[in-house]
């Protein structure tokens, strides 16, 4: 009897272990599962929800900033491999600062095969997507734009104070959407951001989309507040020098998988 | 097997006698199952907001919203038995009161303005007072009878009236089955009631559904509503599409340089806090007077002119504030007068008169 149990012993041994190298040479999946976490940061400091109304920070044309509140959305993520297939993701990203939970973002299908990618995705609402009071979550977070200038939704809400290291600080709305052109004349305004960085997916993944804040008053137009503060919402210019900024605002980060 | 299948029977028998008691037999007592009643969502909200929020364990219900209402109106939550809820939530001022500063039944005064009650399951966050210090409205329901300068009672003595109450039991068991009275389930009941009132019913609202029309002056207050070189109000105050003229958000709308009242900051001990109160709905503001957190302002002109030249900078000043080195964004008289005109449009008569809503 405790020879078999002995026998019987070892074969589930032995089985077990072979168990584990078939493990080990599993073969990579068909399918995986992708999710995106946009990260913020201020020429390398991170910004978060800890630090965003206390960061003193300093924008390309010299004027100290505190900020108040950042919130901004995105859409059409898109995923396209190096044979040129694309996968578009459903739904739109609406972040705010003050909320990091908001910073994830996982599409209601994820699931593409393994490869090797590059992100792009629209700022803001694209012409079709931008229509007026569509979107009930959006709308209770109030973040419709005026029909006067357009209709449809802020891209971005970025509120602060510029100057305070001085005696006369003052706000700033840099607030983007829909440009006016004129009374009833309207221009789109969203931005079409193609990321370069090649994005190796062998397995389920959380690709990191940074957001380097200060590219918003770099490049290519180098924003004085002291000119351009409020309200810019109506103003032609400074809508097209958002669009134009914001081209250099993200970027890919790490890819945990 | 047979005695296998047997057990199985057998277990699966009580089982369904259990659940079956569960439902309907309580130490031999049938409990009353109450009536559910959602929440009649207007149109206006439905076609552009999300869903209320409705705690899962507390659905409104018929008898819930019955007993919340009585309670509501009754003294009986009071120390002494003379001041309800409504004492300083009256319908006719959109359930806020009237003065600047309510009076406790022990003659103390507040310092802060009642805040009116409407659309309240529409408070996504679910923080309520201006300061935003307690979660949900059935917690909200607890504090005004306990805070000494309000009812000044204690929850103890308020369940033991309640319990010798001729009517009250019955009304509680209807409302959450048998077992006894609870603060919890007072506040419950209250808190259904609460969620019921709903105004969504203005000229505003009946304009934007097509149903009339608005005057020129109305239409241009309006646009200086919502433009941002003018009034630049709909960031924290709503539009058509966020027809609840609120972020429920907390701003510091520049009222003051420094702070006697801390707001927010209070609550959350953040100096950048300091300041910022709650932002009300611009509902029925025609019956809500005197406004802000401290009811400072008995005129819609004086608000107005607040936000026009009368801000004052502080460190924690909302950005939104615009121009607040010059006192803010100097409408003209007309813009000002147009302004008001429209926001008047915004209150609901049919909220303040509705039978749902009256002490009957």
């Amino acid at each position: 009897m405790k020879k078999i149990l002995t026998i019987l012993a070892i074969v589930f041994v032995f089985s077990a272990c072979s168990e584990d190298h078939d493990d080990n040479i599993t073969p990579t999946p068909s399918q995986v599962n992708v999710s995106f976490n946009f990260t913020h940061d201020w020429d390398n400091t991170l910004i978060n929800s800890s630090n965003l109304t206390t960061e003193i920070v300093t924008n390309e044309h010299g004027e100290e900033i505190s900020m108040t509140r950042i919130r901004y959305l995105v859409s059409r993520l898109e995923l396209v491999n190096n044979q040129g297939e694309s996968y578009l993701f459903d739904g739109y990203k609406f972040t705010d600062l003050s909320d990091e939970a908001s910073y994830n973002f996982t599409p209601d299908n994820n699931s593409i095969p393994p490869g090797t990618y590059t992100l792009k995705f629209i700022w803001g609402f694209n012409e079709t997507d931008n229509v007026d009071g569509a979107y009930a979550d959006l709308n209770s977070a109030s973040w419709n734009w005026p029909e006067m200038l357009g209709g449809g939704y802020h891209f971005l809400q970025f509120d602060g104070m510029y100057n305070v290291n001085t005696t006369a600080p003052a706000p700033f709305n840099y607030h983007n959407g829909t440009a006016r052109v004129s009374t009833g004349v309207f221009e789109q305004n969203f931005a079409e951001i193609d990321l370069p960085t090649e994005i190796v997916i062998t397995n389920n993944a959380v690709i990191e989309v940074k957001m380097n804040i200060a590219e918003f008053f770099k490049n290519p137009n180098t924003w004085d507040l002291n000119v351009l503060d409020t309200p810019l919402m109506p103003n032609y210019t400074a809508q097209k020098m958002m669009q134009e900024n914001v081209s250099t605002v993200f970027s890919v980060g790490t890819v945990t998988q | 097997m047979n005695n296998f299948l047997k057990y199985g029977i057998l277990i699966f028998s009580l089982v369904a006698v259990l659940s079956c008691s569960d439902n309907k037999i309580d130490d031999g007592n049938y409990i009353n199952q109450p009536t559910p009643a959602p929440l009649n969502i207007p149109q206006i909200f439905s076609e552009n907001i999300l869903d209320p929020v409705i705690p899962i364990d507390n659905p409104q219900t018929l008898e819930g919203i019955a007993l919340g209402k009585k309670l509501f109106f009754d003294p009986i939550l009071s120390g002494d038995q003379t001041q309800s809820c409504a004492d300083c939530h009256s319908p006719q001022n959109a359930f806020t009161d009237s003065t600047r500063f309510s009076e406790g039944i022990d003659g103390i005064f507040g310092n802060r303005n009642s805040m009116p009650l409407f659309n309240l399951a529409w408070n996504y966050d679910e923080k309520f007072f201006w300061d935003g210090r307690v979660f949900g409205l059935e917690h909200q329901a607890l504090e005004p009878v306990t805070n000494p300068i309000e009812m000044h009672n204690t929850w103890e003595v308020v369940v033991d009236r309640l319990e010798q109450h001729p009517e009250y039991p019955n009304m509680f068991s209807n409302a959450f089955g048998n077992g006894p009275i609870t603060r919890g389930k007072a506040t419950k009941a209250i808190a259904q009631f609460e969620r019921t009132l709903i105004s969504a019913n203005s000229k505003f609202d009946r304009y934007l559904l097509g149903e009339v029309q608005l005057t020129p002056q109305e239409l241009n207050g309006f646009n200086v509503f919502m433009d941002e070189e003018r009034g630049d109000c709909f960031h924290c105050h709503g539009n058509p599409n966020n027809p609840l003229w609120t972020d429920n958000i907390f701003h510091n709308n520049g009222l003051d340089a420094t702070f006697s009242d801390l707001g927010l900051g209070e609550v959350t001990g953040d100096p950048a806090d300091n300041g910022k109160f709650k932002s009300p709905s611009l509902r029925n503001l025609a019956y809500s007077a005197p406004y802000m957190h401290d009811g400072r302002f008995n005129t819609l002109d004086d608000v107005i002119n607040h936000y026009s030249e009368g801000l004052q900078n502080s460190p924690t000043i909302d950005p939104l504030m615009k121009k607040v080195d010059e006192g803010g964004v100097h409408l003209s008289d007309q813009d000002k007068a147009d302004l008001k005109a429209f926001l008047l449009t915004l209150s609901d008569p049919s909220f303040i008169n509705n039978p749902d809503f009256q002490n009957q």
